[in-house]
């Protein structure tokens, strides 16, 4: 599903930031990345989300070398990624259901079908219900299940979440990751990356670990 | 039963790539409320920020009408030239001196020229006659003793002679004949007016060439403000794939109803100030015979107006988007 085959991330005066970064994640795998500040983290998932492009080697995605996607494939290619963000980046000038839309209406959805999805995707994360609500009248766990029912309405393939629950207690962390392992369970490949070394041990998935730019465990 | 499993996920990844679900009606009907959505949510987005909306459109309307208010003005001004035709006609004054007979010779020679196409003689009399029937100073005329007025030769020359420097040459020669105390061109003025006229229209030409350009960029300028304001906005949709043009459909709306609400008004402002000057300009027109009547922006130019400011408008902001949206990356 997602292959990265010797990638190096170079940034002008940076240094490199990735160096030789091999990995596979099979369709239906779960896997964290972890790795302490700096180590490359956030740009490895930059290049999943084709918001950066790697210096050398390539990052294949469902078989496409995103290294040479033109400009307007990128849309596509971000469609097949469900992101989910450690701030939640959620529009907080519209309602949960607006929020959740949003992919459904870029993809250019029937609005029967926005409606029958974003409620499936909201009864999944456990916010049925909620759909009037404004953002801002949520708690930081209920903000971060509307990332997630965004990140899913759209059926993905692919989940990439960069720190998901960085801003989140630990009952309601291990209750997000318990989310995404059901998504996983149902064929989506979830990449996650988190420093919460504690919680992610206890989960028995595949751990990747960055050092200075390098994969040293995975 | 592995097998089987990977099969269904195979299935579900390619059925979720899918650009797009739903029926072709459905997805007919989304594509339709996207545009309705942008179209209204652009006005709805004009409204909340009413005052500085209206304050760019007032500046937009003001451009706009300074560019349509003089092209009305020249339109009117060239109506009041229309009615004139600009024929090359010249009048021969005599000197006092030359007796009636010797102006009819005269007259006799010029026919002769080839050049020439008609002559006519007014002698001292008819001119008098001619003078106390038109000009209202009939009573004055008899109260004076001598006939002030000078005998003329009314010489058209022929069609050919459409240059203005042969026309000049022919007038020099019979400024310098013997007869003749003052020769002119009747109609000049007019030819004057008329090309006054085309200065003036080159100059409305030019003056809403760059009053467009002022909209363009005003116009622009706010569609940049607005770009800015919602970038958090924009950088999520683009994360979630959205494309561009998804992106740039409401800017190119905000811009559209940008200039169609500035030419709306810039109707208005144009309309009155003819309104206002309406009623002088008829009181002169009574002293001309009511030939001249005010003109206003008519259907045609009324349409041209709008569908330019709102051409203008959508131009604005896609020069924006071209430029700027390119520099709105995600983090």
């Amino acid at each position: 599903m997602l292959k990265f085959d010797n990638v190096s991330m170079r940034y002008p005066g940076a240094g490199d930031v990735l160096r030789n970064v091999s990995f596979h994640l099979e369709r239906g795998e779960m896997a964290f990345l972890t790795g302490h500040s700096g180590a490359g983290k956030s740009t490895l998932l930059k290049l999943i989300a084709v918001i950066e492009r790697c210096s050398r080697g390539q990052v294949l995605l469902d078989g496409e070398n995103l290294n040479q996607a033109k400009d307007r494939r990128i849309p596509f290619i971000r469609r097949k990624v469900g992101l989910i963000f450690q701030d939640y980046k959620l529009l907080q000038d519209r309602t949960v259901f607006d929020n959740v839309a949003l992919p459904l209406v870029i993809a250019g959805y029937g609005t029967h079908e926005v409606a029958r999805r974003v409620r499936a995707a909201l009864d999944k994360v456990g916010l049925k219900g909620k759909e009037r609500k404004y953002p801002a009248v949520l708690s930081g766990g209920e903000q971060q299940r509307v990332g997630i029912a965004r990140a899913v309405v759209n059926k993905p393939p692919l989940i990439v979440a960069d720190e998901p629950t960085g801003n989140l207690d630990p009952e309601l962390s291990a209750e997000i990751m318990y989310l995404f392992e059901q998504f996983q369970q149902v064929g989506v490949t979830v990449l996650i990356a988190s420093h919460d070394i504690s919680l992610i041990t206890q989960m028995n998935h595949r751990i990747l670990k960055l050092d200075h730019g390098q994969l040293v465990a995975g | 039963m592995m097998k089987r499993v990977n099969k269904k996920r195979n299935k579900e990844g390619r059925w979720q790539t899918k650009r797009s679900g739903g029926n072709f009606v459905d997805k007919l009907h989304a594509y339709r409320n996207l545009h309705a959505h942008a179209l209204f949510s652009s006005l709805g987005r004009l409204v909340a920020s009413r005052f500085s909306s209206a304050m760019t459109i007032v500046v937009l309307a003001i451009a706009i009408s300074l560019a349509s208010g003089f092209y009305i003005l020249v339109a009117n001004f060239q109506q009041l030239s229309g009615n004139l035709e600009a024929s090359n006609q010249i009048s021969l004054f005599l000197k006092d001196e030359v007796s009636e007979v010797r102006a009819s010779k005269f007259a006799d020679s010029i026919r002769k020229n080839p050049d020439i196409q008609e002559v006519k003689l007014i002698t001292k009399e008819q001119a008098l006659a001619e003078f106390q029937a038109y000009s209202g100073f009939a009573d004055a005329v008899k109260a004076l003793k001598k006939n002030p007025l000078p005998a003329v030769i009314q010489v058209l020359p022929k069609n050919s002679f459409e240059n203005e420097q042969a026309l000049e040459v022919l007038l020099d020669d019979f400024k310098r004949m013997a007869e003749v105390d003052f020769a002119q061109m009747d109609m000049q003025w007019v030819k004057r007016l008329q090309s006054i006229i085309g200065l003036a229209r080159r100059g409305v030409t030019l003056l809403s060439l760059l009053l467009g350009a002022g909209v363009l960029f005003i116009t622009a300028n706010t569609i940049r403000l607005e770009l800015y304001n919602r970038r958090d906005e924009v950088v999520i949709a683009k994360l979630v794939g959205a494309t561009n043009g998804f992106i740039c459909r409401p800017f190119l709306y905000s811009g559209f109803w940008i200039g169609f609400f500035s030419g709306v008004m810039a109707w208005f402002i144009v309309t009155t100030i003819m309104l206002f000057l309406k009623q002088s300009i008829e009181n002169l027109s009574r002293l001309y015979d009511d030939s001249f009547h005010v003109l206003f922006l008519g259907f045609t130019e009324t349409v041209s107006l709008l569908l330019i400011s709102s051409v203008l408008g959508v131009l604005g902001s896609w020069i924006v988007l071209h430029f700027q949206l390119r520099q709105l990356k995600p983090e």
